[in-house]
């Protein structure tokens, strides 16, 4: 058995689980945070993918010792005050999502995506970037335009602030 | 059109909670005491079990207890049904082999469940089941359809007297046989329609609670159709009776067809409750969905098409082996018959048609219905057929298909359906013109003088969906009722409550009924609220698949809006001292035509509840129900264009440009629809160009049993769609729709493997259109 | 997965010190994980070495560059240092598996596992790196020593590899439709004495090579149509359900003149 802590969702939580427990499942079933789901056993389909230390990674492929002491994001934490991140906004606006089991991974991933290239994102480069997360429904073509158009409103909400 | 109802791009009204993580699916529900599920499967393909050792096992820390087949036949646990009685030509009824939810003799797939393992965790449920030791009698195997019907093939089920489950046709053979003999020209084929993993991304699950107290039973379950799993328990597999049991298919991570079935995992979970005291959740890992989700298509069929000397089609003949797998799902034995066979005319006229379908076991995973479940198998053999036959006798691919167009309707084909409505020419022309086809020899070159293999292709589809109407089923052999319920409850405050049993996994069902609900009554859409998925809530329903929620499941609910407003108009008369044909409902009010009088929805709702001032003699209250049975199925039908190009070095194909023009008739809500073309062709490329399951012949292992080595399309793989609608409205349904969930998976692997084959000048390319087979093709050709 | 200890090592010794018995080395976990959920490893113990700060980094003096083993594939992916020097390599890191995995799995963790389709085993023998360990230098000619083998003995640990940057360095990969590993994968690199290596993964039935006859072709001339008289010997290659040995033997050759190009 091993103690963890680390901070999730801005909280700081700890727990008490056997060392072979992974991060996917410590958030599931000891935090209750069920919107990071598990859609492989293979590290592919992304449907697990949370932000550890600043970094989308997938928690299906983490022991959670090794995020002991770790600063980590879930899909419950992505909105803030009520408010949704712009991310989620645009996956509702523009139907990228029909069965939603993909969904949080996808979120998880883009955020991730769109602060890596900031607003030079084009539908090549979001494409390639998907690679790690598998949808079944939605053939990709609304999460490319979601993704594409988040990009957008943030990196305009950026350049209106500076 | 209102900014919420029919026709209306409404964003979904289900999508908050999916985006914020709070989506509640199977294996998200806990319980008090909960304990957790593993199943032993079988390693081998074919095997006698010798003996089972659980002792060491169930010494493991955690376990509760190990549990076996010969302890669920103990409990009076019924077989595994197929719910579709196929006659073969001879009359003599389907073979079917027992299929135990637990394997006591013989394991006939690798999967096959032998045992479950309950332990406190997951972790020590696997722990445990590693211990136990099976000694097994490894048996020959055979994975392919046509060899398990040759002489001296391994005998998979020896009460099924052979392999062959069936050996049926449909239409006329003498007439065929005849066309095809004066034919000026006969195109022949052989086409292999490649087996499919559905690959719904939320695997299955399932948590059986048993309550002893009430002697009552609880699943939570993956399922596209918790009613009909409700019935097929209690009436079939004895788990429990109907009004002790509850049924619960919450949010449902996409299902294609492969959630439609009951699996052993949920009857087991269930018994296994009861037995062991704790409820029990099994959560199936993407290895066991490979495994034991019932696969898709696996067709092997020859085609001859005949022409005369106008190339009008004068016959056309097709003969097709399906692998049914090991055993018999619910409606594996439909698939390849009458959802498949019947659609053999395409959009063509063709006066004389025969069809001949042989249905076999072999030790593969079971096979039914997979999105578009024989429709595209179908499809793929007549428009693989009809551009094949436009290269053989020279003419353009279009003007062959414009000139066997079927132009007048209704229209009886020879192979059971008449089709209702349609302009093939209509959805032909706008993808024409949206591809511009007319450019493509520069596109061509262009792409030529960077070195890559340009080529187009099309594909005309029609298929039938809404599947109905119950008496016509009932008489082809379905042992249910193909109708839909619907109950709508209006509160006393006017707000309205949808009671549906079809049930949405992805299709957006929350917010297209609640948009019908506006159109008619014109309350905000955020006042109506859509019930599905719960047996305790919603009585009976037929559940969601063949793309019927939108023609049977909403006609349902429109006949009890229908209801529903007579009484509101019959209420509003009496409060507005007028008679009740005057009253139209506007804007949320009810009023009386040319004058201003009027009462708002909510106030006539209370007035309904509070009783105080009603028509004499009617009954308190504002609720009705009503079920739907179709009259005839409905036939989308529509046009797909495909680009690729191909680079010749590495026989890598891209498709570099989709077009789909559908007719779907009415629309409800543009964005869902397109959503479910994008999906749908998704996996027609997919089943085209990447997904092949490849069992290893000798050994009956599955080869392709993860991500690893099934190529699911990833977004890199797939362009962005060009989507376009033409309308011919479908006149056997009171909203006109058709159902779109499937058309995309129909109409697009023909039309990207005649792409294919225009790019490297072959007619012979199986599925997928792998780099390595398009390589070879290309270096056949050299 | 069975059961295990974790164990967090704070410097090279003390990963060293714990490395006993059925113990393994823990990096980045994107091949070890995943094989350890399907039950096909059982280590005893698990030293996680990501924390190790002496392991991390990217360091560019001259031409030597210095690349720590826990260093994940998205910072050489993205390092401008390294970038500068050899852009090649940085162009590799950036299609090995997704953004998530390059997010955490590491250029040691890839070599010390010798995956026979991994990416960097055919960059690191055409750069003729040098395999850094606790103990000793090894070449990268040494190191690869079969599928899945390396030199590397038990309780080793590899912390770093060097190289001298080449003149010019290209990849060029095919990847397996499903699982996106290299089906072929070729690294060229042209070095500073004239020398050409070009080291061939995905593809070999041994794992990671070398092709004398493209690194003479190249050497006379560095060009994508000095290989076009080459051919590419099929029976020591593999042959699987994804890509037959010819097949296999085609796309070396098609990789090889595309790496070519992109070294540029």
């Amino acid at each position: 058995m091993t103690t963890v802590t680390m901070t999730v969702n801005g909280r700081p939580v700890s727990g008490q689980c056997e060392d072979r427990t992974l991060l996917v499942q410590f958030i599931r079933e000891n935090l209750g945070l069920t919107g990071t789901h598990v859609g492989c056993d293979t590290s592919q389909c992304g449907a697990c993918v949370v932000h550890v230390d600043g970094k989308a990674v997938k928690s299906c492929t983490m022991l959670v010792a090794q995020a002991h002491g770790s600063t980590v994001v879930t899909i419950e934490g992505l909105a803030s005050g009520g408010e949704l991140h712009p991310v989620q906004a645009a996956f509702r606006e523009h139907h990228g999502l029909q069965c939603g089991f993909c969904t949080p991974g996808m979120i998880m991933s883009a955020t991730d995506m769109i602060s890596r290239h900031g607003g030079k994102l084009d539908e090549k480069t979001v494409r390639a970037e998907l690679e790690g997360n598998i949808c079944r429904c939605t053939g990709y073509h609304n999460i490319v335009k979601a993704i594409l158009s988040a990009a957008e409103t943030m990196h305009g909400a950026r350049q209106a602030a500076e | 059109m209102g900014i919420e109802g029919i026709g209306a791009r409404v964003v979904r009204k289900e999508d908050k909670r999916f985006i914020t993580g709070k989506g509640r699916f199977t294996d998200d529900m806990v319980v008090p005491g909960m304990k957790h599920a593993h199943f032993v499967r079988s390693q081998h393909a074919h095997a006698r079990i010798v003996s089972i050792d659980t002792s060491a096992a169930e010494a493991m820390p955690g376990v509760i207890g190990i549990l076996n087949g010969k302890q669920l036949t103990e409990d009076g646990i019924g077989n595994i049904i197929c719910g579709w009685m196929i006659h073969s030509k001879d009359g003599s009824p389907m073979n079917m082999g027992a299929w135990r939810p637990l394997a006591t003799d013989t394991v006939r797939y690798v999967g096959d469940a032998i045992l479950v393992v309950v332990a406190d965790s997951k972790a020590q449920a696997r722990d445990a089941a590693e211990a136990v030791i099976i000694e097994f009698e490894t048996l020959p195997v055979v994975t392919s359809a046509v060899k398990a019907l040759e002489a001296g093939s391994p005998q998979i089920h020896p009460e099924a007297k052979s392999n062959l489950i069936f050996d049926w046709g449909l239409g006329d053979e003498a007439a065929a046989d005849a066309a095809l003999a004066g034919a000026a020209h006969v195109t022949e084929l052989n086409i292999v329609n490649n087996r499919l993993v559905p690959n719904a991304m939320e695997p299955r699950a399932a948590l059986g609670v048993y309550d002893a107290a009430e002697d009552h039973y609880t699943v939570w379950t993956t399922s596209q159709n918790p009613h009909v799993a409700r019935l097929v328990m209690s009436a079939f597999y004895n788990v429990a009776p109907e009004n002790k049991l509850r049924v619960i298919a919450p949010d449902v991570g996409g299902g294609f067809g492969s959630k439609i079935y009951i699996y052993p995992e949920e009857i087991v979970c269930l018994w296994a409750s009861k037995r062991t005291g704790v409820p029990v959740k099994w959560n199936g890992d993407r290895t066991e969905a490979f495994l034991t989700d019932a696969h898709g298509r696996d067709h092997v069929t020859t085609v001859r098409m005949g022409f005369d000397a106008d190339n009008r089609i004068v016959g056309l003949k097709v003969d097709t082996v399906a692998n049914l797998g090991a055993y018999m799902s619910l409606f594996s034995s439909a698939t390849p018959t009458y959802l498949y066979a019947t659609l053999l005319s395409g959009q063509y006229n063709i006066p004389a048609i025969y069809g001949n379908v042989r249905a076999v076991y072999t030790n593969t995973a079971p096979v039914d219905a997979y999105r578009g479940a024989g429709r595209p198998e179908a499809t793929y053999v007549m428009e693989r057929t009809m551009e094949t036959a436009a290269r053989e006798l020279g003419v353009s691919p279009a003007d062959l298909r414009r000139k066997n167009f079927i132009r007048s309707f209704p229209h009886q084909t020879p192979v059971i359906m008449c089709y209702d409505a349609g302009d093939f020419e209509a959805s032909l022309n706008a993808a024409m013109e949206a591809s511009d086809y007319q450019g493509f020899a520069a596109r061509r070159a262009e792409a030529a003088s960077r070195g890559k293999l340009r080529g187009i292709g099309m594909s005309c589809y029609i298929e039938a969906c809404g599947i109905a109407p119950s008496a016509a089923v009932g008489s082809l052999g379905a042992g249910v009722g193909l109708w839909e319920s619907a109950e709508v409850r209006v509160n006393a405050v006017g707000t309205i409550e949808v009671l549906t049993g079809s049930h949405s996994h992805g299709q957006g069902h929350e917010t297209t009924f609640a948009q019908l609900v506006t159109e008619r009554f014109g309350v905000p859409i955020n006042n109506v609220s859509i019930v599905h998925g719960d047996t305790d809530k919603v009585q009976m329903g037929m559940g969601t698949y063949g793309s019927r929620s939108g023609a049977v499941g909403m006609s349902a609910i429109v006949k009890a809006l229908d209801k529903v407003e007579a009484k509101a108009k019959k209420i509003a008369a009496h409060l507005l001292e007028a008679d009740e044909g005057d009253i139209v409902i506007e804007n949320g009010e009810l009023k009386v035509a040319g004058t201003d009088k009027s009462v708002p929805w909510f106030q006539m709702a209370l007035a309904a509840y509070t009783a105080h001032n009603l028509p004499s003699g009617m009954e308190p209250g504002l609720k009705e129900g009503a079920f739907y049975d179709p009259s005839n199925f409905t036939f989308p039908a529509g046009c797909y264009i495909c680009e690729v190009e191909v680079d010749p070095d590495t026989g890598k194909t891209q498709v570099v440009q989709f077009v789909a023009a559908d007719d779907f008739g009415k629309i409800i809500n543009p964005m869902i629809v397109e959503g479910q073309v994008h999906g749908g062709v998704a996996q027609g490329i997919g089943q085209a160009l990447l997904e092949g399951t490849v069992y290893d012949a000798d050994s009956g292992q599955l080869l392709t049993a993860s991500y690893m080595d099934y190529t699911m399309p990833r977004a890199d793989d797939l362009p962005s769609f060009q989507v376009s609608t033409t309308e011919t409205p479908c006149p056997s349904n009171p909203l006109g729709i058709k159902g779109c969930g499937e058309a995309g998976a129909i109409g697009s692997p023909p039309a990207l493997i005649n792409a294919i084959t225009d790019a490297i000048s072959t007619n012979n390319l199986s599925m997928p259109a792998t780099p390595q087979k398009v390589w070879m093709a290309l270096q056949a050709g050299k | 997965m069975y059961a295990t200890t974790y164990h967090r090592a704070s410097s090279i010794d003390d990963a060293v010190s714990k490395a006993t018995g059925e113990a393994m080395y823990l990096s980045g976990g994107q091949t070890l994980i995943p094989t350890m959920k399907q039950r096909l490893a059982a280590p005893t113990d698990l030293i996680d070495v990501r924390h190790v700060a002496s392991m991390k980094g990217i360091e560019v003096h001259g031409d030597t560059v210095h690349i720590g083993a826990a260093t994940p594939h998205a910072e050489v992916a993205t390092s401008a240092s390294l970038r500068a020097v050899c852009p090649g390599l940085a162009d590799l890191a950036a299609h090995i598996g997704d953004p998530h995995v390059r997010h955490m799995g590491t250029i040691g963790g890839s070599i010390a596992n010798n995956d026979p389709a991994a990416d960097y085993p055919s960059a690191m023998l055409a750069l003729n790196a040098t395999i850094v360990t606790n103990s000793r230098r090894i070449a990268a000619d040494d190191y690869f020593t079969g599928m899945f083998e390396t030199a590397l003995e038990p309780g080793e640990l590899v912390v770093a590899v060097e190289f001298t940057a080449p003149a010019k360095a290209g990849y060029g990969k095919f990847p397996n439709p499903a699982s996106r590993y290299a089906i072929s994968g070729v690294f060229v690199a042209k070095h500073k004495d004239g020398a050409v290596r070009v080291a061939v993964t995905g593809a070999g039935a041994d794992g990671v090579f070398r092709h004398a006859g493209m690194e003479a072709a190249l050497a006379a001339s560095f060009t994508p149509d000095a290989l076009s008289g080459i051919s590419v010997d099929a029976s020591n290659l593999m042959s699987d359900m994804h890509a037959s040995a010819e097949y296999r033997a085609n796309l070396v050759k098609v990789m090889a003149r595309r790496a070519v190009a992109a070294a540029g």
